[in-house]
């Protein structure tokens, strides 16, 4: 199980470096999100993955699921939700301002 | 137990959250501001003389012992940082008052303030490293926020190049943390410690090691500051002053931590990168500062290079080095502040950031010139100010770990840091003053501001001694982790 974990977040970051490479600011939005993706599944199996028990220690438990990568990851799916939603608007904000989304002509030193 | 760990988190946030409902209310949003953050300093302040007088103060969330549930630690070290926070960010906060148009202030300005300093406060007391990531995020994304309300052209470029590296370096701190949980169960520091203490810190967790130094690094613009200097040049002056004296000082605490509590197995390996990382820091901050000509870029290299300073003393790690490290920290927190403070009134006055339009300043705000003067000799290292007495540990300290090469550095970054800020008074305040009429500003609250945290700089180097007492203790700490351990995991 472990290894198709593996491979998957592989490509997520192998996805979203090369998204975040690109010119266009709204590639590079997505790009993010795939690599913050990625490390999410990444902090899921780095805990170990099971089946068939509930997260839940109690003294009596035979078998269970470690509880704290879910509330990891919830933390910080919850996070970089708000951050994408942040970018967003401010990539949209900046088209606006600026007339383009083409990092290449974003860029320079004037006001 | 005790519960006066919370307070410098929940004060500010309860702040900002009132202040959402009270928009449109300037008078009153600066009202409660201001109460707000001298509560806070009032809290500071019992906080570090409770520490100084029990020890280390821990808080269990929900009362979960560790290592299990969230912790929240105040030891010398994050005690003193909360307190200088809370007096310069409170110099700041009133600086702002008149500074920031209207219309940013009706656009949640001291909301965002508020949440920022939720952010920095909680990533000085939390004892849990994914609890440090959530507050940075927290102090991060109202740094984004900060950074482009206005939504000028330079603020909306500037902003999405910040907030891009910041998103990779969350990212990679995710991923730093899930290897770390993997390979020793715990995220609970002082655990984390024992646990790196009982496995070694060969292989895999220095290949960890390593990866959180880039991630802080990222932060705290150690080395990888390449995002620094323009991001910051962005923003108005008081939220650059803000930037300036806590958020490059949030990484580098978050560095100093680390690396004093969790990764001491292998300094061999970590500190060398450390001292690495904090020469080139001094060098290209130093370059970077000479060479510029506005105002706002000379001061955001002065940045990078204190940061480089603070990070050699870390790389030295003993005894000496570290307690200057903490001195020479919290000097920098009141002098940035103050300095970027003073260069925003400087640009304000002048009416450009470019030192080549201005001049002859000096004949019509003479004070202004003059506590720039003092201040750049107190962050230069001249005694009898402040950064006297934290420059000598360091040096001291670092002449004691045998790193000759690096102390020489230090020292030399120090003439770059003077050349660069006398540069600013000469071309600024000497001279003739360019033609044409100026709209004069008042800027006596700013002024009697300043003036306030120049004294507190004066203070702080002149009773050093008795500062020090407080360092010492800090540096205690970062010395001897098994204090933090004890401390923690005792219950």
């Amino acid at each position: 199980m472990e290894w198709m974990m593996a491979v998957a977040i592989g490509i997520l970051f192998m996805i979203g470096v090369y998204l975040i490479l690109s010119k266009s600011l709204l590639r590079i939005i997505l790009g993010t999100s795939l690599l913050t993706h990625g490390v999410h599944l990444l902090l899921m199996t780095m805990a170990g993955l099971k089946t068939g028990a509930a997260p839940v220690l109690g003294d009596k438990a035979e078998s269970y699921v470690d509880p704290l990568p879910q509330a990891l990851i919830l933390t910080s799916i919850v996070i970089s939700f708000g951050v994408t939603a942040f970018f967003l608007v401010l990539a949209y904000r900046a088209h606006q301002t600026l007339g383009t989304d083409d990092m290449d002509s974003i860029k320079g030193d004037e006001s | 137990m005790s519960n006066l760990l919370v307070f410098p988190i929940l004060i500010p946030l309860c702040t900002a959250v009132l202040l959402i409902i009270l928009k449109e209310k300037v008078l009153l949003q600066r009202i409660i501001s201001t109460v707000s953050a001298l509560f806070n300093i009032a809290v500071a302040i019992v906080l570090v003389s409770r520490v100084h007088a029990d020890g280390i103060q821990t808080l269990h969330m929900g009362g979960w012992a560790p290592p299990y549930g969230i912790v929240f630690v105040g030891d010398m070290f994050a005690a003193l940082l909360v307190l200088t926070a809370a007096v310069t960010s409170f110099g700041i906060l009133l600086y702002s008052f008149g500074r920031i148009e209207t219309e940013r202030e009706k656009a949640y300005y001291y909301v965002l303030f508020h949440f920022l300093l939720v952010g920095v406060y909680g990533s000085f007391l939390t004892g849990d490293i994914f609890n440090l990531f959530v507050f940075f995020e927290v102090l991060l994304i109202s740094s984004y926020a900060l950074i482009s309300l206005g939504g000028t052209r330079l603020q909306l470029r500037e902003s999405l190049k910040y907030l891009l590296i910041n998103i990779v370096s969350s990212t990679l701190f995710v991923a730093a943390v899930a290897y770390l949980y993997a390979a020793t169960g715990t995220l609970n520091m002082a655990h984390l410690s024992q646990r790196v203490a009982e496995a070694g810190q060969g292989g895999v967790l220095g290949v960890i090691a390593v990866l959180f130094l880039i991630v802080f690094s990222l932060k705290a613009g150690l080395f990888l500051f390449f995002w620094l200097p323009g991001s910051y040049s962005a923003p108005p002056s008081a939220v650059r002053s803000l930037f300036g004296a806590l958020l490059t000082k949030v990484g580098l605490y978050a560095v100093l931590r680390t690396f004093t509590l969790i990764f001491i197995q292998d300094p061999g390996v970590t500190h060398m990168w450390i001292a690495w990382m904090a020469a080139a820091a001094m060098i290209l901050g130093g370059l970077g500062a000479v060479a510029y000509n506005d105002i706002p870029r000379i001061l955001n290299y002065n940045v990078i290079i204190s940061v480089g300073f603070v990070a050699f003393g870390l790389a030295a790690a003993n005894g000496d080095a570290l307690n200057g490290a903490v001195f020479y920290l919290l000097h920098d927190m009141l002098s940035k502040g103050l300095l970027f403070i003073l260069g925003g009134m400087m640009i304000t006055i002048g009416g450009t950031g470019r030192l080549k339009d201005m001049g002859g300043l000096i004949k019509r705000y003479p004070l202004i010139g003059w506590m720039f003067f003092v201040l750049a000799l107190a962050i230069v290292g001249i005694p009898p100010f402040s950064g006297f007495a934290g420059k000598v540990l360091l040096i001291r300290g670092g002449l004691d770990a045998g790193m000759l090469t690096l102390s020489l550095i230090g020292l030399g970054s120090s003439f770059l840091v003077l050349y660069s800020l006398i540069k600013i008074f000469r071309l600024a305040f000497w001279g003739d003053e360019p033609e044409g009429e100026r709209s004069r500003v008042n800027l006596k609250g700013a002024a009697a501001i300043s003036a306030a945290l120049l004294v507190l700089v004066i203070v702080m180097g002149t009773q050093a001694e008795w500062v020090y007492s407080y360092v010492s203790k800090a540096g205690d700490v970062l010395i001897h982790p098994e204090l933090y351990i004890e401390a923690v995991m005792k219950e």
